[in-house]
């Protein structure tokens, strides 16, 4: 297991390099000098020039490389070029948004998927199963930018149940004003008691996390079924019937306790891909997290934040697939060999 | 001996793979992929004889009839420069198909050359180039697509490269499986022992008996690489107007949603259906192939 461990640790190092090479290389392909963006366009050519000399742009490009690794490790991926911010600041101020709205999609995932999974799996071949099979595969095939529309005309145009985006109502935030503690505005309004605040703070939640559950939700149904139609073909389920333990029991506690981790695993991986599911819906629910950051940033050639945003998001891909793996790893010795 | 009999196992084991992919029209749902599949190759091929209006479907714009809700004259209405959206969604059919066409090409002809070297030739070779796969694989595909396209500025030819660049090292891994396993047979040896040239045998005898999981595994990526290229076209980094591509029409429709609702749930809906049908049908393969489950299936 140690051994194993430092090996897929190594192995994530050198990965966390690549990526830094790969967005290095590709924020020097922009077209444009980020010295006069940064700038703007009334900039004098020798105020420009210094601040090239500055930013060290005027250095060979493996020089510029390792400046940049050099402050990485230190926290500092540069500054923004529209709101000359830090981007780690930025960063900082927009991730709880996203992180909570991803932990409220995911528990939706897990809720509604694993008991559809179970059942279609119970009722193989069905009507039942017909149709988690193809709400499994249309919520996978769903444009989330689209359905992310239709939930905003569907819910609070016509119906008028939910609003529309935002993280709260204004008038609600200004009377009842949130404590910042950690920025996850559930968490911190339940700490502190403030109730109006937390029950419009879930309100601007349904739309969004749902939307952005939809794909894990697919994935989620779909392993679940297809592991639990081999367990259930298992002679322990069969022993388990013979001895007059309920068909409930069996499904949700003997027959899930083994059809579990493949599902656990793919939600894991799915969580770790919402991050990036986030800048699809984020802009269109007004909803201030790293997928609005980004999206912002890409149109106003914005380079360092496009980089800071990207390399967060990918090595938080990397690093919850490697917990994902250990995880695995630890219930089943069987991997560590491979 | 030992040949013929592994020649026997090997066809047999083709036989029923191709035996169960004739069985995946019987399910409804895989059926139903299929029929919405043939009507969108359809409408790619005759698009100018059944869009009502042709000229409005490749851009040209009329602006006496600007956003007029779903009628008789406009089946799905028009959009803000007054063109039909049903012409529109038939022009844009060309550009989907057309766009995921030119990345599956790509993406096979950098991923199965590389899975055939690493496979055929292993060692060294196959080391850099797997680890080299593997390091892109650890990448969320879609940020890094957009990524690259946010640095090469955005154009459909660009969208396709950034949507092609993280994907071919799904094709390497599988071919270069397929590449040991087929390595390994009898008639490669037998081939190799009365001297047939090295590239014969990789391009002859191997490539060949490689392709089919291939080919189901890109039948399998369509729908996600149709999505793919309809995000980066909402978010502006694809396709770029007057050409109709439905994710951008998605996105032009956004700022008239909450009145005039039928641009953008229209178009939308296009991507959703087909999308929705090629996942059905690589559903529907998945279920066919996998031998566990029909086997399973004989069992009980």
């Amino acid at each position: 297991m140690i051994r194993f461990t430092i090996r897929r640790i190594l192995w994530l190092v050198v990965v966390l390099l690549g990526l830094c090479a790969i967005t290095f290389v590709l924020s020097r392909i922009v077209p444009g000098d980020p010295a006069s963006l940064y700038l703007g366009p009334r900039a004098k050519p020798e105020q420009v020039e210094y601040l090239r000399a500055q930013m060290g742009l005027d250095k060979p490009l493996y020089l510029q490389f390792f400046y940049y690794l050099r402050d990485l490790t230190q926290g500092d991926m540069g500054e923004s070029l529209r709101t000359h911010r830090p981007v780690i600041v930025g960063i900082m101020d927009h991730l709880p948004a996203s992180l909570e709205l991803m932990f409220t999609a995911i528990t939706i995932a897990l809720l509604i998927g694993i008991p559809l999974g179970v059942v279609s799996a119970k009722k193989e071949n069905t009507g039942l199963d017909h149709f988690s099979r193809l709400y499994a595969v249309g919520s996978t095939s769903l444009p989330s930018f689209w359905l992310a529309m239709i939930f905003q005309i569907l819910f609070f145009r016509w119906l008028g149940l939910f609003p529309i985006g935002g993280r709260i109502d204004t008038v609600v935030g200004l009377v009842n004003p949130i404590e910042k503690i950690t920025g996850f505005y559930v968490f911190d309004t339940l700490v502190t008691g403030n109730w109006p605040a937390l029950k419009d703070a879930l309100w601007h939640l349904v739309l969004p996390s749902f939307t952005l559950a939809a794909y894990s939700t697919g994935i989620i149904t779909r392993m679940t079924r297809s592991t639990m139609l081999e367990v259930l073909r298992e002679d322990y389920i069969t022993t388990a019937r013979s001895v007059g333990i309920s068909e409930k029991e069996i499904l949700f506690v003997q027959g899930l306790r083994n059809a579990l981790g493949p599902t656990l695993t793919a939600a894991g991986l799915c969580f770790a891909f919402m991050l990036t599911g986030t800048l699809f819906i984020e802009a269109i629910f007004f909803w201030p997290g790293l997928g609005t950051y980004i999206a912002t940033a890409i149109f106003s050639n914005d380079y360092p934040v496009i980089m800071g945003v990207t390399i967060l998001m990918a090595s938080f891909y990397v690093v919850v697939n490697l917990i994902v793996d250990m995880l695995i790893a630890v219930v089943d010795p069987r991997i560590r060999l491979g | 001996m030992e040949a013929l009999k592994n020649k026997a196992k090997y066809s047999r084991r083709r036989r029923e793979y191709l035996r169960g992919l004739s069985r995946i029209y019987k399910n409804p749902l895989t059926a139903f992929g299929l029929g919405i599949i043939f009507i969108l190759i359809v409408t790619v091929f005759f698009a100018p004889f059944l869009a009502p209006y042709p000229d409005q479907g490749r851009g040209l714009s009329n602006l006496k009839e600007r956003l007029l809700s779903p009628s008789i004259k406009h089946p799905l209405g028009t959009d803000n420069l007054g063109r039909d959206i049903l012409s529109r969604i038939i022009f844009g059919s060309r550009i989907s198909l057309k766009a995921t066409l030119v990345v599956i090409v790509i993406v096979l002809s950098l991923g199965v050359p590389l899975g055939l070297i690493a496979g055929y030739f292993g060692g060294k070779v196959d080391d850099i180039i797997m680890r080299f796969a593997d390091m892109i694989l650890a990448f969320p595909s879609l940020l890094l697509a957009i990524a690259i396209v946010a640095s090469l500025g955005p154009s459909l030819i660009n969208a396709l490269i950034a949507v092609s660049l993280p994907w071919w090292p799904w094709y390497t891994r599988l071919m270069r499986s397929q590449v040991l396993s087929i390595k390994e047979m009898q008639f490669v040896e037998s081939a190799r022992a009365i001297g047939v040239s090295r590239r014969r045998i990789m391009f002859r005898h191997i490539l060949p008996n490689c392709l089919s999981p291939i080919i189901v595994q890109a039948t399998l990526d369509m729908g996600y690489i149709i999505l793919a290229i309809a995000g980066l076209g909402f978010l502006g980094l694809g396709t770029q107007p007057p050409a109709a591509d439905w994710g951008v029409m998605v996105s032009d429709g956004r700022e008239f949603f909450m009145i005039q609702w039928w641009i953008s749930t229209f178009s939308g809906g296009a991507i959703f259906l087909t999308v929705l049908a090629f996942n059905l049908v690589g559903d529907g393969i998945r279920e066919a192939l996998d031998p566990k489950i029909r086997w399973r299936f004989q069992k009980t």
